[in-house]
C-alpha cells in the first residue's frame, strides 16, 4: 500500500515530533471488511462520517474479499505482525477468533480500559449473546446481523390458491400444491443448507446442536444434532427431493436467484437477501418467520443470528485503542444504527434503534424487515438458542453439507448421514481443541 | 554435432545462472522447506501456540479414509483430463494442419480458451450447466436426463473433467500444431507414394515423429490436472457434492485455509510434492525410452 501524500506527511510529522496541526496528527485505524455493493457504500459512509466528526483519528476501510478471504487475510497479517485494528469476521469465525487469546482484544476490555461510554444492556441480547462469553462479556462488536426467514412469492401462492404456511407440515403441503401447479422443478428450497436445516432448526425448536450450550461454554463441546427432530426433518427433505417438491440449491447462497426468478415460490435464506429481492423480484413478496414442527413442545423458540461482527486485534498502542473505542461508540449511536438498518437491511443492534425504527413506522409498509427481529426476540434465549461457538465452523459446515448431500442423493439414509456428520465433526472439534490456546 | 560454449572465466557461468537460481530458491525451495517444517508442527491459525509433534500430522492423514479416496480420485481425474484433452487436441491439430481456407482463423479460435483463467472457466461452464441457471441443462432435461450435478457426484466429476480438459485443449493444440508443422513433408509424401492411406500414414509416420511432443504434453497435463484445476473446482463445485470432486490440491486448501489445520495441510502438500516428483521421475525414466527425438 503506497502512502498517500497526506498520510506520509502525517507519518513524517509524528515521527519527528513536529508540532503539527491536529488534522495532520490523526491516528490511523485500519478496518478490513468483506462488504460489497450497497453495503460497501454504507461502510465508506460510516468511516467518512466518523472522520469528519473529529480530527484525532482516521478510520480507513479496506475491502479484503469475501468472508473467509477477509478472515484469512487478517490471520496472515497477524502472523506477519501487521494486523488491522478492526476486522470484520463472519459469525462462524467467532470460535476461531475467540480461541486466539492475545491475537484479539475483547471489546468489553477495550471499552473498560479506554473509559469510553459503553452499556452492554443497551444492545439486543439476542444479537450480542452470540458474541459474548457465558458471563455476558462482549468479545466482539456486532456489526451486520441477519437471521433466517422464509421468503414467499405471494403471486404464485395466490395462483395456486395456497395460504402462507406457518408450520413445516403446512410447508410440505403447500410445496406439493405449488409443485403440481406450475413449479415442477422446485416447490420450496433454501440456501446455506446447514444453517437452515441444522443450526437454525435446532435453535428454533430448542433442541441442542452440541453440548455445552452449543459450544458457548467450552471448546470440549460434542455435537448431537443427530436427534429425532433433525433426522425426521432431513428424511422429509430426502423424500421430497425425489420429485423435486424440494430441490437442493447448494451449500452457500448461489441458488438464491431461483427465488427472484420465480422458480422456487418458497425459499428459506438470510433476511439480508432483502436488497437483492427488492432489486430483482418482479412479483409481490414477503418474508415470514421460519416454519416449525407444532408437535415439538415450546416451538418456536427463538432464532440465532447470521452475519458478522467486528473484532479488535491485539497488540496495538493505547492511543490507537482509544480511537477504536471511540469508533465503536460512534457506531452504537441510535440514529446511526437506524441508518445502517435502513440502508443495508441488516438488523439494528441496539434496543433504542429498534424502537426508533418502529416509532417511525418503518415496518408498516415493509413488515418483512421486522421478521428477523421478531424471530430473534420471540422468547428469552436458552442454552440451545443463544448462539453457536464451534471451532473450524467453515469446514464443519462443509463436512455437514457433504453428508446431507449424500442423503439427498440417496446414497445414505438421513440417520446414517447425520450420524456420520456428527462423528466427522467431532473429530474436527477435538483437533481444534488441541490447537486452541488454553 | 554438439554445440558447446567455452567460458574463459570460472565465475561467468554462475553469474549467468544466478537470476534463475535466485528465483527458484525464493519461489520454490524456500516455501517448500517451510511446508516441510510446518508439517511437523501443530499450530493454531494465528501462530500463537506451536508444538512439535513429529510425524503425527502424517499419521493422522493415513488414518483418514477420505485422504486415500482423494488420492485415487486425483489420479482418476488427472488421467481423464490428460487423455481427453490430449486426444481431442491432437484430432483438432491434425485437422487444422490441413491446407484449409481460413485456417488461421480456426487456429486462432482454438487457441483462445487458453487465455481464460481457471476460475472464469468454472463460471462459464456453470452458466451452461448449472441445474437451474444452465442454458444446456434445459436441453439435457428435455432429453430425459436428470441433470443435477449439485447432488449427483458422477455428473459433478464429469463437469470438472469437461471444463478442465476444455481449457487445456488450446495449449496442447498449439504444441501439436507446431509439432506437426515441423514434420518434413517429404516423409509423408514418400509414404503416400508408397500407397499408405491417410490413417496408416498418421499412425506409422506422423505419430512416432510427434512422440517427443506427446511426451512433453503428458507431463505438463498431469501436473496441470494435479494443481491448476483448483480454480475450476473452487468456482464450480467446491469439492462437492459429498466429496466427489475433492482432489488432493483442493483438500490442502480446505484443510489449511478453511479448517485452520496448518500442520495437516502442510503434510498433505509435502506428500503431494512427493507424488509429483515421483510421477515426473517415472515418466522421464520409463516413458522417455519410448520417445524418439
Amino acid at each position: 500500500m503506497a502512502l498517500r501524500p497526506f498520510a506520509a506527511a502525517a507519518a513524517f510529522a509524528v515521527t519527528f515530533g513536529f508540532a503539527a496541526s491536529p488534522a495532520l496528527a490523526a491516528t490511523e485505524i485500519q478496518w478490513w471488511h468483506a462488504m460489497t455493493g450497497a453495503n460497501n457504500d454504507v461502510i465508506v459512509k460510516l468511516a467518512n462520517d466518523f472522520n469528519a466528526s473529529q480530527s484525532d483519528y482516521k478510520v480507513i476501510p479496506t475491502y479484503k474479499g469475501n468472508y473467509p478471504d477477509t478472515m484469512n487475510a487478517g490471520i496472515a497479517a497477524f502472523r506477519a505482525g501487521n494486523a488491522p485494528h478492526i476486522m470484520q469476521v463472519f459469525e462462524v469465525g467467532t470460535a476461531t477468533m475467540m480461541a486466539a487469546t492475545g491475537a484479539v482484544k475483547p471489546v468489553y476490555k477495550l471499552m473498560a480500559e479506554t473509559g469510553e461510554k459503553f452499556d452492554p444492556k443497551a444492545y439486543l441480547p439476542a444479537i450480542t449473546g452470540y458474541y459474548s462469553t457465558s458471563k455476558g462479556e462482549m468479545l466482539s462488536f456486532p456489526f451486520n446481523s441477519s437471521s433466517t426467514v422464509m421468503w414467499v412469492n405471494l403471486d404464485e401462492l395466490k395462483k395456486a390458491n395456497v395460504e402462507i404456511p406457518k408450520t413445516w407440515p403446512e410447508v410440505f403441503d403447500a410445496a406439493k400444491k405449488l409443485h403440481a401447479n406450475g413449479h415442477p422443478t422446485c416447490g420450496f428450497s433454501n440456501s446455506w443448507v446447514t444453517w437452515v436445516n441444522l443450526e437454525q432448526l435446532s435453535a428454533w425448536h430448542n433442541v441442542p446442536l452440541s453440548t455445552k450450550a452449543n459450544g458457548l461454554d467450552g471448546f470440549d463441546t460434542v455435537l448431537e444434532f443427530n436427534g429425532p427432530l433433525q433426522v425426521k426433518h432431513l428424511e422429509k427433505l430426502v423424500e421430497l427431493q425425489k420429485d423435486k417438491t424440494y430441490d437442493y440449491a447448494g451449500r452457500t447462497n448461489t441458488g438464491e436467484g431461483r427465488f427472484t426468478s420465480g422458480e422456487c415460490p418458497l425459499y428459506l435464506t438470510s433476511s439480508a437477501f432483502f436488497g437483492n429481492v427488492k432489486a430483482q423480484a418482479k412479483f409481490n413478496f414477503t418474508a415470514v418467520p421460519m416454519p416449525y414442527y407444532p408437535d415439538v413442545k415450546g416451538a418456536p423458540q427463538n432464532s440465532i443470528i447470521g452475519g458478522a461482527s467486528l473484532w479488535v486485534m491485539g497488540g496495538k498502542s493505547a492511543e490507537e485503542y482509544k480511537g477504536v473505542a471511540k469508533f465503536l461508540a460512534f457506531l452504537s449511536d441510535t440514529d446511526r444504527q437506524v441508518y445502517i438498518h435502513k440502508a443495508s437491511g441488516y438488523l439494528p443492534i441496539t434496543k433504542a434503534a429498534y424502537e426508533k425504527a418502529k416509532a417511525e413506522g418503518f415496518y408498516k409498509d415493509q413488515p418483512y424487515l421486522e421478521t428477523p427481529l421478531l424471530e430473534l426476540t420471540n422468547k428469552e434465549p436458552t442454552e440451545n438458542s443463544r448462539g453457536l461457538r464451534l471451532g473450524n465452523m467453515v469446514q464443519l459446515r462443509d463436512v455437514w453439507s457433504e453428508e446431507i448431500e449424500q442423503a439427498l442423493a440417496g446414497k445414505k439414509t438421513a440417520k446414517q448421514a447425520l450420524d456420520a456428520a456428527v462423528e466427522r465433526g467431532n473429530q474436527m472439534l477435538r483437533q481444534f481443541e488441541k490447537t486452541a490456546v488454553k | 554435432m554438439q554445440k558447446q560454449a567455452i567460458f574463459q572465466s570460472k565465475l561467468l557461468p554462475y553469474a549467468l545462472v544466478a537470476p534463475q537460481l535466485a528465483i527458484v530458491l525464493i519461489f520454490f525451495y524456500w516455501p517448500a522447506a517451510q511446508a516441510v517444517i510446518q508439517s511437523f508442527l501443530l499450530q493454531d491459525a494465528f501462530g500463537l501456540s506451536t508444538s512439535f509433534v513429529w510425524v503425527d500430522n502424517y499419521l493422522d492423514l493415513f488414518r483418514e479414509p477420505a485422504y486415500f479416496e482423494a488420492i485415487v480420485r486425483t489420479f482418476f481425474f488427472s488421467f481423464a483430463i490428460a487423455v481427453s484433452s490430449l486426444s481431442l487436441a491432437l484430432l483438432l491439430a491434425v485437422m487444422a494442419d490441413k491446407p484449409l481456407r481460413g485456417g488461421t482463423i480456426y487456429r486462432t479460435l482454438l487457441i483462445w480458451p487458453y487465455a481464460v483463467a481457471p476460475p472464469v472457466v468454472g463460471v462459464l461452464w456453470i452458466f451452461m450447466l448449472h441445474p437451474s441457471l444452465g442454458v444446456l441443462s434445459r436441453y439435457l432435461r428435455a432429453a430425459g436426463i436428470d441433470w443435477n450435478p449439485l447432488l449427483d457426484g458422477n455428473q459433478a466429476a464429469t463437469l470438472i473433467i469437461l471444463a478442465a480438459a476444455w481449457k487445456q485443449i488450446s495449449y496442447n493444440f498449439l504444441f501439436f500444431l507446431a509439432g506437426l508443422q515441423s514434420i518434413p513433408r517429404s516423409v509423408i509424401e514418400a509414404a503416400a507414394i508408397d500407397g499408405a492411406r491417410p490413417m496408416r500414414r498418421f499412425w506409422t509416420v506422423t505419430f512416432p515423429l510427434l512422440s517427443p511432443t506427446i511426451f512433453f504434453l503428458l507431463v505438463v497435463n498431469i501436473v496441470y490436472a494435479f494443481f491448476d484445476t483448483f480454480g475450476i473446482i473452487d468456482t464450480m463445485t467446491r469439492g462437492g457434492p459429498g466429496k466427489s470432486t475433492e482432489t488432493l490440491v483442493y483438500k490442502v486448501y480446505t484443510d489449511g485455509l478453511l479448517g485452520g489445520n496448518l500442520g495437516g495441510s502442510a503434510a498433505q502438500s509435502v506428500i503431494l510434492m512427493g507424488i509429483v516428483i515421483v510421477l515426473t521421475g517415472i515418466q522421464f525414466r520409463f516413458v522417455e525410452r519410448k520417445v524418439t527425438y
